[in-house]
């Protein structure tokens, strides 16, 4: 394998990881936000803190370490990139912070502050919409290369159809897999009355998710057939992601195996991701980063190889060790300790 | 000053490192305390220090939370408001900023566990550690993050033919002249700071109820600290002189008011400088500036004349030195008043003007931090990399730094405004003694 296909491989599951871990963790605070202001928060807001609060930066870093990992194996998308989203970067950068923080300030702090909640809430749908962006522009269109540098064409991403849809599947998406993911802790914790409402809510995202994810493949066809093409090349992943998300859906309406049923929660948004990345190359920022045209120099590329793997060796027993002590501790889970 | 996209993404920038200064110097600083408090009530069985590390564990979440949102804006802002410098650097540097987030990383999931756990193990030593992978997590960001920031300094490790960056040795790079004498004194001074930050506090409660056990041993943990994590610091500033003189000589001699290449050069302190260049109101110290550059009187300290004019950094940040030296020498003075007091019995440690100037130095301290960071960066001026791009060339082309600053300043002032909010709500009107009687009432059984 080469180096830029490996490296763009590593990065790509890093940006997977935080599309799982970080919908769950932005739809959960909306879901705390919702049970809040219905009244319903006894049931349910101790279960989303108690998985939300000991793992909330592990979500940043995978995001951070994603947009370093980019910059370091391909340098050229900081050119690109950094100069295209200084507005939509700051922006979700600020709903980042005042996200992260307030989280930390209402739940270490002061405690039942309504404010403080309705901002972790907001905010979580607010940053996947504004993080999507980066994904829209690097579908071409939004960039304009003159003699002063590369200008960002903000007018046209806001009236493009392409950028609006996949915005939706964005919020949509969020919604459902941390519904997903609620109900199989819920069921976990043995909280029948959690699991009821995550469980309907689980459901009723579900269409939605899919009716989005065929809108966006539908202007993605008007906006860059090229890619679509590719795209069409691949059938076989978005189908299966399809067939993952048909066996989710009635395993959850049966009421049966929730833990199978966020796996293939999981494997359909594996497949539909990486479908869509897979697709998406050789070009990183269309039609101007490809991943061939701006991989780092190779020294530097083997450096970071053996890095990360030596980071991973260290990673994943400690986050093993975390998710033992709170995921996985029935006890804890149950809220006996 | 014309307010061009170079100029606000210079402001930008150095409003988010200020910001990020002060929580980022806390971050590194803090968990060595919470070791040392927790460590020592462990092995005292002593409830008071328990709680104390809990206490302090606990404002410290608050903190960390702040430090990790300005981290993740200043890591980005790299890219949004530098992209040509972040092109060219990420050549060859990618690799400290590439581990600093595994250290990271390894320090969020080690607290998010330290935090959650308190009564968790039967053992209270192994609860105690996992302090140490969250103080070896934070310090290795410090070390990777600086060595960054020392290649800006000294660029090595690479040649530049025809803008294109090739024989890359990113371990070079990594590890240039700059790296030991900067990590050395971020990490002491970090020590330093929350060493005194925290002491400020103790001794504040002291002043205000008369003191309780419970402060006066957190105020001599923490001055006991301060003065060797002081002692260290002065050390590292020594290195950074001598690594100045020898590498980046238009620095020192920028912060020194340094003008002539010469021997046995006098060292200058406070004083001011007018238009022409002409230096009044100073206390000069003969012969001192050779001698801190080299050990020796003997020593030729290179000169601003050897530099063209357009490649001299401001010499305003010989301001930000005095401010920062003069700090470091009234915490020094200070810790060591306090333990020279309390090791000879006939003495009253506990007097007011000591504990007020305890008081005072936290805040100072602090004031230490930023004035060093900014005689780190402006005298790095007109380099974003010494030598091979200058500020002007690795800016963006955006024309929205404008709206990002008013955003961003804007965010700074709310996450302030609430941070110290917080903080104070947590802690006023929830004594330690109180919580001591509530989680340890029968004191500290096996």
């Amino acid at each position: 394998m080469s180096l830029e296909v490996l490296g763009i491989s590593v990065l790509w599951v890093f940006l997977y990881g935080y599309l799982i871990i970080a919908s769950i963790d932005f739809g959960a605070g909306f879901f705390a936000y919702y049970a809040r202001i219905t009244k319903r928060e006894h049931i349910m807001s101790k279960l989303i803190s108690r998985y939300l609060s000991p793992v909330w930066e592990v979500t940043n870093v995978f995001f951070v370490f994603f947009f370093v990992g980019l910059i370091g194996f391909f340098p050229d998308t900081a050119y690109y990139l950094g100069t295209a989203l200084l507005l939509p970067g700051s922006v979700a950068i600020i709903l980042l912070s005042i996200r992260g923080a307030f989280y930390a300030f209402g739940n270490y702090g002061v405690s039942n502050n309504t404010f403080f909640l309705f901002l972790y809430g907001a905010t979580g749908l607010l940053i996947p919409a504004s993080l999507s962006t980066a994904l829209t522009i690097s579908e071409g269109g939004f960039l304009e290369e003159t003699e002063n540098g590369v200008q960002f064409l903000a007018g046209e991403l806001f009236t493009s159809f392409y950028s609006w849809s996949v915005v939706l599947l964005a919020i949509v998406s969020v919604l459902y897999i941390s519904a997903s993911f609620l109900t199989f802790y819920a069921h976990r914790a043995e909280d029948v009355d959690s699991r009821q409402i995550m469980r309907k809510f689980s459901l009723f995202w579900s269409a939605p998710t899919i009716l989005a994810s065929f809108l966006v493949f539908l202007s993605l066809q008007q906006h860059n057939p090229e890619h679509f093409e590719k795209a069409l090349d691949l059938w076989w992943m978005f189908g299966l992601s399809f067939i993952f998300f048909l066996i989710a859906t009635i395993l959850v309406y049966m009421k049966k195996n929730y833990g199978i049923a966020f796996i293939a929660v999981m494997l359909q948004f594996f497949f539909a991701f990486f479908g869509y990345g897979a697709s998406h190359l050789p070009y990183i920022v269309y039609p101007y980063v490809t991943i061939t045209g701006s991989v780092v120099n190779e020294t530097m590329g083997t450096a970071l190889v053996v890095v990360f793997i030596a980071g991973l060796l260290l990673l994943i027993p400690s986050l093993f060790l975390l998710m033992r002590l709170f995921l996985f501790d029935a006890d804890y889970v149950k809220g006996k300790k | 000053m014309e307010l061009d996209s170079v100029m606000l993404s210079r402001i930008l920038t150095a409003s988010t490192l200020m910001f990020h200064a002060i929580f980022a110097t806390i971050g590194v600083g803090i968990p060595i305390f919470i070791m040392i408090a927790e460590f020592l009530g462990i092995k005292r069985k002593d409830a008071d220090l328990l709680v104390l590390a809990r206490r302090w564990a606990r404002g410290y979440t608050i903190t960390v939370a702040v430090g990790v949102v300005t981290g993740t804006a200043i890591g980005l802002q790299l890219s949004l408001l530098w992209p040509s410098f972040m092109q060219l650097a990420g050549q060859v540097i990618a690799l400290p900023l590439f581990m600093e987030t595994f250290a990271f990383f390894f320090e969020a999931i080690f607290l998010g566990i330290y935090l959650y756990t308190w009564d968790r193990f039967k053992n209270r030593w192994y609860h105690w550690l996992l302090t140490i992978p969250v103080v070896i997590g934070s310090t290795l960001s410090a070390f990777f993050i600086t060595s960054v920031n020392a290649f800006m300094n000294f660029p090595q490790g690479f040649d530049l033919v025809d803008g294109e960056t090739v024989n890359i040795e990113p371990l070079a790079a990594m590890f240039n002249p700059a790296t030991w004498p900067k990590v050395f004194h971020v990490v002491m001074s970090s020590y330093m700071t929350a060493a005194f930050i925290l002491a400020a506090i103790a001794a504040f409660a002291i002043l205000r109820k008369n003191g309780s056990d419970y402060h006066k041993k957190a105020l001599r943990i923490t001055m006991i600290a301060g003065l060797v994590f002081a002692s260290g610091t002065a050390l590292a500033g020594d290195l950074s002189a001598k690594y100045l003189a020898e590498y980046q000589p238009e620095k020192l001699a920028a912060a020194e008011w340094h003008f002539e290449t010469e021997t046995n050069a006098d060292l200058i302190l406070f004083g001011t400088i007018d238009e022409e260049g002409v230096v009044s109101n100073e206390l000069r110290i003969p012969g001192m500036l050779s001698f801190l550059s080299g050990n020796s009187f003997d020593t030729e300290v290179i000169g601003l004349n050897e530099f063209p004019e357009e490649e001299q950094p401001p010499l305003w940040i010989h301001y930000a030195f005095d401010i920062m030296v003069g700090i470091g020498m009234f915490s020094l003075l200070i810790s060591g008043a306090f333990i020279f007091l309390m090791l000879f019995k006939r003495f009253n440690e506990w007097n007011k003007p000591l504990l007020w100037s305890i008081v005072a130095s936290g805040p100072l301290a602090m004031v230490a931090i930023e004035c060093g960071w900014v005689l780190a960066e402006v005298g790095r001026q007109p380099w974003i990399m010494r030598g091979f791009m200058t500020v002007e060339e690795g800016a963006t082309t955006s024309g929205d730094v404008g709206i990002a600053l008013v955003m961003f300043i804007l965010l700074y002032i709310v996450l302030a405004v609430f941070c110290v909010t917080v903080l104070t709500k947590m802690f006023k009107n929830r004594p330690p003694e109180a919580e001591v009687e509530k989680r340890y009432p029968n004191g500290i059984k096996e």
